[in-house]
């Protein structure tokens, strides 16, 4: 089997978004009856890929060949004719429909023109025998278990031609058990000679279940491998490489500052389901990294802390004193802010002028009555699109109409103009262009030595080893360790992150 | 008990316990009588109702219908004035409805606007219309329609079944099989589940939604109709405020306002609910009919409240899965 | 590419890009429309832009038209707060059927004038109370919360009238005259208290943090939450804000009419007010508010329907006229739709799939 042609190959695959290179000449291919695993941070490309081989987009530049033969892509129907199908991460059904329904949605059988329920039922039935799932297919879809919801989705997507399983995340909020299900009936259809993409970010999983891993970064296919020859901790390495001279030539942060009192102390933080139970110590002066592989917990620490998403267990103290009723508005009111990753869902305010997202921090703070002056606004916008050279033709131009990295740097400018005691940074730098990124680095370290304390999560190791004194490392949602001082190296975090 | 059953079993559950409270406190209340006259009385409404119940269901609202029944009335009426046979009239005006409903459909999806806004232009439109062919109540006078009228079928006890109410159980009966035998009635469902998972599941979205607010009109239409006959005539202010009335008896139905979820049947109780309770008030005698706008607005709320608790519990599940 | 970028960047066209950036002011549509609209009324009736003085009062169409809208104006004003943090009120309606009967009710009970007004507005914010309460604390959707109100509301103001007999409705208070059709320094009275409320929302909207913070909340309310906004107060607010404006106009209408008409007073207000934030360019997505425009909206409306009643069309056409332009208003304001346009003038043969 091994030199077969591929059921489908990509050659010199590109593909281009304004202003972003999503994909870059990528040579990619995927055999009968393997399970082949997809690895990737955000942004590395995988989405792409996923959406030009199920027909969702089409490429720049590049060929698609199915069993050797070049294949036209250019619809989702028409990858569906080519045996091609999708599970999306989101459960992409409709819950509210019964099991049934969601099975059966553009083909009923019917009976003197009539829809007929019995037999729909039946082949619902049948489909999910196909994956020894045997439920009351009369019930809703969404009163079922996520796990429940990804195997119907599963079972709806395999057709009796289907030759081509693309699998998104599919395990991203299954527990161990629902994982070990799936991956038997993934097994399964492995005999049946159905090849299997499959994309992930848990590391133990692909060790389990994978043939082949590839690994995307910046758009590009860094490495294709045998599972048995592909060393944990270079698939790690692989995946939080970063090639930015400006930020590895950067000089080490200057001395930790002494053990004094902690700003910031979570005590036995966690969220059922959500993350596990941890502690954090950050103090003033401090920066402290969050390192791990997508999924791993970083983002959901950093929520936990800033009280964007309520812990179920353990509380947090400031400056000694324990925070009662946590939520983002006691934390702004306290001197805590929160860049988020996702700037476009949670941070700018696009309809708003650069001006009015710019001061809406520090205008909380203050409260609804106590109305910043224009003048003091107007100082405040210029002040900080000089700073961080926000790229904007005036102050009064809404925020939507800015590029990505100068919405981020609005978003920062937001909390900076609050003069924070404590900024949590989810992914400064995502979608950043060289320059800024350096320029994010060294403000970074400049407002730590200015005294403000930083929690920095970030997915690209260089960074986090650039400007952290100490780096508390995650996987699985668990913090597994804490390094600091001159044990923060890249290799070192990739050690823990492997496990070793 | 399934799930999709429990809210229709509290809407009827309701409906029983508000019939057997009129039966305790007024005499002749328990009878087919009222029943019949309870049938008759809101079969227009309910009418109206089964089609809004489509277009809830589909995450959409409609708030034209009342405007409509009042449109219908009056050209119906003008139409037999002018020497047309009422059935003739009916199936014109039903025409209408069902083109007019079908433009409505179309605009909201091409320009994605939102429906409420769409509706409440056409409810000034259809409003206004009605003024222009008359300022008067218009008699409807034809042999048809005494003979509608007068036609019914007698119930055990001393109630009927009025020639309405016959129309509006096989408007009913009708919409049952659309919504849950044939394959535009899932894609409603679908829709209002979930839009952009129906559009990849391969629903067509644009066709559906047209679909849906052309079953709307129809079903308002028919119900305006009906309304004529029963009162032998065209009045432009006939159906203020239905639509409240009719998405009100949804609600009360068991469907839920964020779509998706809702059984036509449970219409037919919801509106019967409302019926019962002007009814109630009216047996009374002492009490106005203020009561009944009162109570309909304070059941209104425990519905859309158990609804909001049933979601609530659901999405806190998903929540802290996801 | 959009046709205002192709049009600023080409030198050459130089006083069409001066065109295009007036175009872009929010502003001209609106007063191109009323202007129109006037312009029109002026050739239909010679002496529409006369102003007298009669008897001491400011006297002319042009006086009426304000006059007129002034009820529509105070509630488009709430309903553009509400708007802008996307939500809706429909209620406004039967709030102001409520205030109409509290007023008949104290009065009959003789309570002192100043008490009455109070109790009125108080029954007013105390709907805006039940309906911010549900948005924001049960998180209803707005169209449906307000629904309950707007289908009860009305059948409250009825039993309120019960409370005195409500045998006879009507009152009579030389106070509520005085403020509703009465005059002051040659003006009508009522506009004071538009100018009144309008200059506090300005005020409240303006020169504190709270019409930021409503944009926000509208805007993007993940973001504002991250941005330590309290969102379910800020909702709850706006409803208030939206009770006290349909309270306002409720005192204006019932000062007017002498009466308290649960059925019809106020009657299909909310759709006035909504088609005048429309006609102001406040999206109904939420995310901006427009007070000033919103007056102009409300302006355009009345004008629209004086223009009718003086044109000798039969008033009945006045709705159906305002249903189109709230149908033209709404297409123009579709992004949707204006895509679509800008493809089919594109030339032909470059269709997308």
């Amino acid at each position: 089997m091994e030199d077969a042609v591929p059921r489908i190959a990509m050659v010199g695959v590109s593909k281009s978004f304004p202003g972003v290179r999503a994909l870059e000449s990528v040579d990619f291919c995927l055999r009968a009856g393997e399970v082949h695993a997809l690895l990737g941070e955000n942004g590395a490309g995988k989405s792409t890929l996923i959406k030009i081989m199920t027909g969702a987009l089409r490429q720049d530049a590049g060929e698609i060949r199915i069993d050797g033969r070049p294949a036209t892509l250019d619809s989702p129907a028409a990858a569906r004719t080519h045996g091609i199908s999708t599970v999306y991460q989101e459960v992409n059904l409709v819950p509210t429909l019964s099991v049934t329904k969601n099975l059966t949605l553009e083909r009923q059988p019917r009976r003197f023109g009539l829809i007929s329920w019995r037999d729909a039922a039946k082949r619902a039935r049948e489909r999910l025998a196909r994956l020894s799932v045997d439920i009351d297919v009369e019930r809703p879809l969404g009163a079922y278990s996520v796990a429940i919801q990804q195997l119907v989705a599963i079972a709806r997507a395999l057709e009796e031609d289907t030759r081509v399983l693309v699998l998104d995340e599919p395990t991203a909020s299954l527990d161990a058990r629902e994982v070990e299900l799936l991956f038997q009936i993934l097994r399964d259809l492995k005999r049946q000679n159905i090849a299997i993409l499959f994309i992930t970010h848990f590391i133990d999983q692909v060790y389990r279940i994978a043939d082949r891993i590839s690994v995307l970064r910046n758009g590009r296919l860094v490495r294709t491998a045998a599972a048995v020859e592909l060393h944990r901790l270079e698939l790690i390495s692989l995946m939080l490489g970063r090639e930015l001279e400006a930020v590895d030539s950067a000089p080490p942060p200057a001395a930790a500052p002494a053990a004094g009192e902690p700003l910031l102390a979570a005590e036995g933080l966690g969220r059922r389901r959500y993350m596990g139970v941890f502690d954090l110590v950050i103090r003033a002066g401090e920066v402290v990294g969050l390192a791990g592989l997508l999924g791993s917990g970083r983002t959901e620490t950093a929520k936990l802390v800033f009280g964007a998403v309520r812990s179920d267990t353990g509380r947090v103290r400031f400056k000694g004193r324990p925070i009662t009723a946590r939520s983002p508005r006691r934390s702004v009111r306290l001197g805590i802010g929160f860049c988020p990753e996702n700037r476009k869902a949670e941070g700018i305010i696009s309809e708003l002028s650069v001006r009015e997202n710019i001061v809406l921090a520090m205008q909380t703070k203050r409260g609804w009555l106590r109305r910043l002056p224009v003048d003091e606004q107007n100082r405040l916008a210029s002040e900080m699109i000089n700073v961080l050279a926000i790229a904007t033709s005036d102050a009064e131009k809404p925020v939507g109409q800015l590029s990505g990295g100068n919405q981020q740097k609005v978003i920062l400018a937001r909390w900076l103009a609050s003069k924070p005691r404590l900024l949590i940074l989810d992914e400064p730098t995502r979608g950043i262009d060289v320059g800024a990124h350096a320029e994010i680095v060294a403000l970074i370290r400049r407002l730590c030595k200015e005294g403000m304390a930083l929690l920095v999560a970030s997915s690209e190791l260089e960074e986090i080893v650039a400007v952290s004194h100490r780096v508390a490392v995650l996987r699985d949602r668990c913090h597994v360790g804490e390094i600091a001082g001159a044990g923060v190296t890249r290799e070192n975090i990739v050690r823990m992150i492997a496990g070793g | 008990m399934k799930e999709r059953y429990i809210p229709i079993a509290g809407t009827i559950f309701v409906f029983i316990a508000l019939f057997l409270t009129g039966g305790a406190l007024y005499k002749h209340f328990l009878s087919t009588l009222v029943l019949g006259d309870l049938l008759a009385d809101n079969a227009f409404i309910i009418i109206a109702a089964i089609g809004t119940t489509f277009v809830i269901i589909s995450g959409g609202i409609d708030l034209s219908i009342g405007s409509m029944i009042g449109f219908v009335g009056v050209v119906m009426a003008g139409l037999v004035g002018h020497g047309w046979h009422p059935l003739a009239a009916a199936a014109a005006m039903i025409a209408f409805g069902v083109l007019y409903g079908g433009i409505v459909g179309w605009i909201i999806d091409i320009c994605d606007i939102q429906p409420f806004i769409i509706t409440l232009a056409g409810l000034f439109l259809l409003r206004g219309s009605c003024f222009m062919v008359s300022l008067d109540s218009v008699p409807i006078k034809h042999s048809f329609v005494d003979a509608f009228s007068a036609w019914r079928i007698p119930l055990p006890g001393s109630g009927f079944l009025t020639s309405s109410a016959i129309v509006m159980l096989l408007a009913l009966l009708a919409g049952v099989v659309i919504a849950h035998f044939t394959r535009f009635g899932t894609n409603v469902y679908a829709l209002g589940g979930d839009r952009t998972s129906a559009a990849l599941m391969g629903v067509p979205i644009r066709r559906t939604t047209v679909m849906i607010y052309a079953l709307g009109g129809f079903y308002s239409a028919l119900g305006g109709v009906i309304y004529a006959l029963y009162t032998a005539s065209g009045y432009p202010l006939a159906g203020s405020g239905v639509e409240l009335d009719a998405i009100a008896a949804v609600v009360l139905g068991g469907t839920l306002l964020t779509g998706g979820v809702g059984l036509v049947v449970g219409t037919l109780f919801g509106g019967l609910i409302s019926g019962l309770i002007a009814t109630i008030i009216d047996f009374d005698g002492t009490l106005t009919s203020a009561w009944a706008r009162v109570v309909v607005g304070l059941l209104l709320f425990l519905f859309i409240l158990a609804q909001r608790t049933l979601i609530g519990t659901r999405n806190a599940l998903r929540q802290s899965i996801g | 590419m959009s046709r205002e970028h192709t049009n600023s960047v080409g030198l050459t066209a130089y006083p069409r890009a001066v065109l295009v950036r007036l175009a872009e002011k929010r502003a001209v549509w609106p007063l191109l429309a009323l202007a129109l609209i006037l312009v029109v009324d002026g050739f239909i009736s010679p002496e529409f832009f006369s102003i007298r003085i009669v008897e001491g009062h400011l006297f002319g169409s042009l006086v009426d038209v304000v006059y007129r809208s002034m009820p529509t104006a105070v509630v488009a004003l709430g309903m553009a707060v509400v708007i802008g943090t996307k939500g809706i009120d429909l209620s406004v309606g039967a709030v102001i059927a409520i205030c109409g009967a509290m007023i008949t009710w104290r009065l009959h009970m003789g309570d002192p004038p100043l008490i009455v007004l109070g109790a009125a507005l108080a029954a007013a914010l105390l709907c805006g109370l039940w309906n911010g309460l549900l948005v924001a604390l049960l998180d209803i959707q707005p169209i449906v919360a307000t629904l309950i109100l707007m289908v009860s509301g009305r059948g409250i103001a009825q039993m309120i009238n019960l409370l005195y007999g409500g045998t006879d409705p009507s009152f009579s208070s030389d106070f509520f005259a005085a403020i509703s059709t009465g005059h002051l320094a040659m003006l009508p009275s009522r506009l004071f208290v538009g100018a009144g409320i309008f200059a506090l929302l300005w005020l409240l909207m303006r020169r504190t943090a709270f019409g930021l913070f409503v944009e926000a909340v509208g805007g993007n309310a993940a973001a504002a939450d991250l941005a330590g906004i309290d969102a379910k107060m800020i909702k709850l607010a706006a409803y208030l804000v939206s009770g006290l404006c349909a309270g306002l106009a409720g005192v204006v209408i019932t000062a007017d009419t002498h009466t308290s008409d649960p059925v019809s007073a106020g009657l299909y207000i909310e759709l006035d007010a909504i088609l005048a934030v429309v006609i102001g360019g406040g999206s109904l997505a939420g995310g901006r508010v427009y007070l000033g425009l919103t007056l102009l909206g409300a302006l355009i409306i009345q004008s629209l329907t004086t223009s009718i009643l003086m044109s000798g069309v039969p008033p009945e056409y006045n709705l159906v006229v305002k249903a189109l332009v709230v149908l033209i208003v709404l297409l123009l304001q579709s992004h949707k739709f204006r895509a679509r346009i800008r493809r089919s003038a594109r030339p032909a043969g470059k269709h997308l799939p």
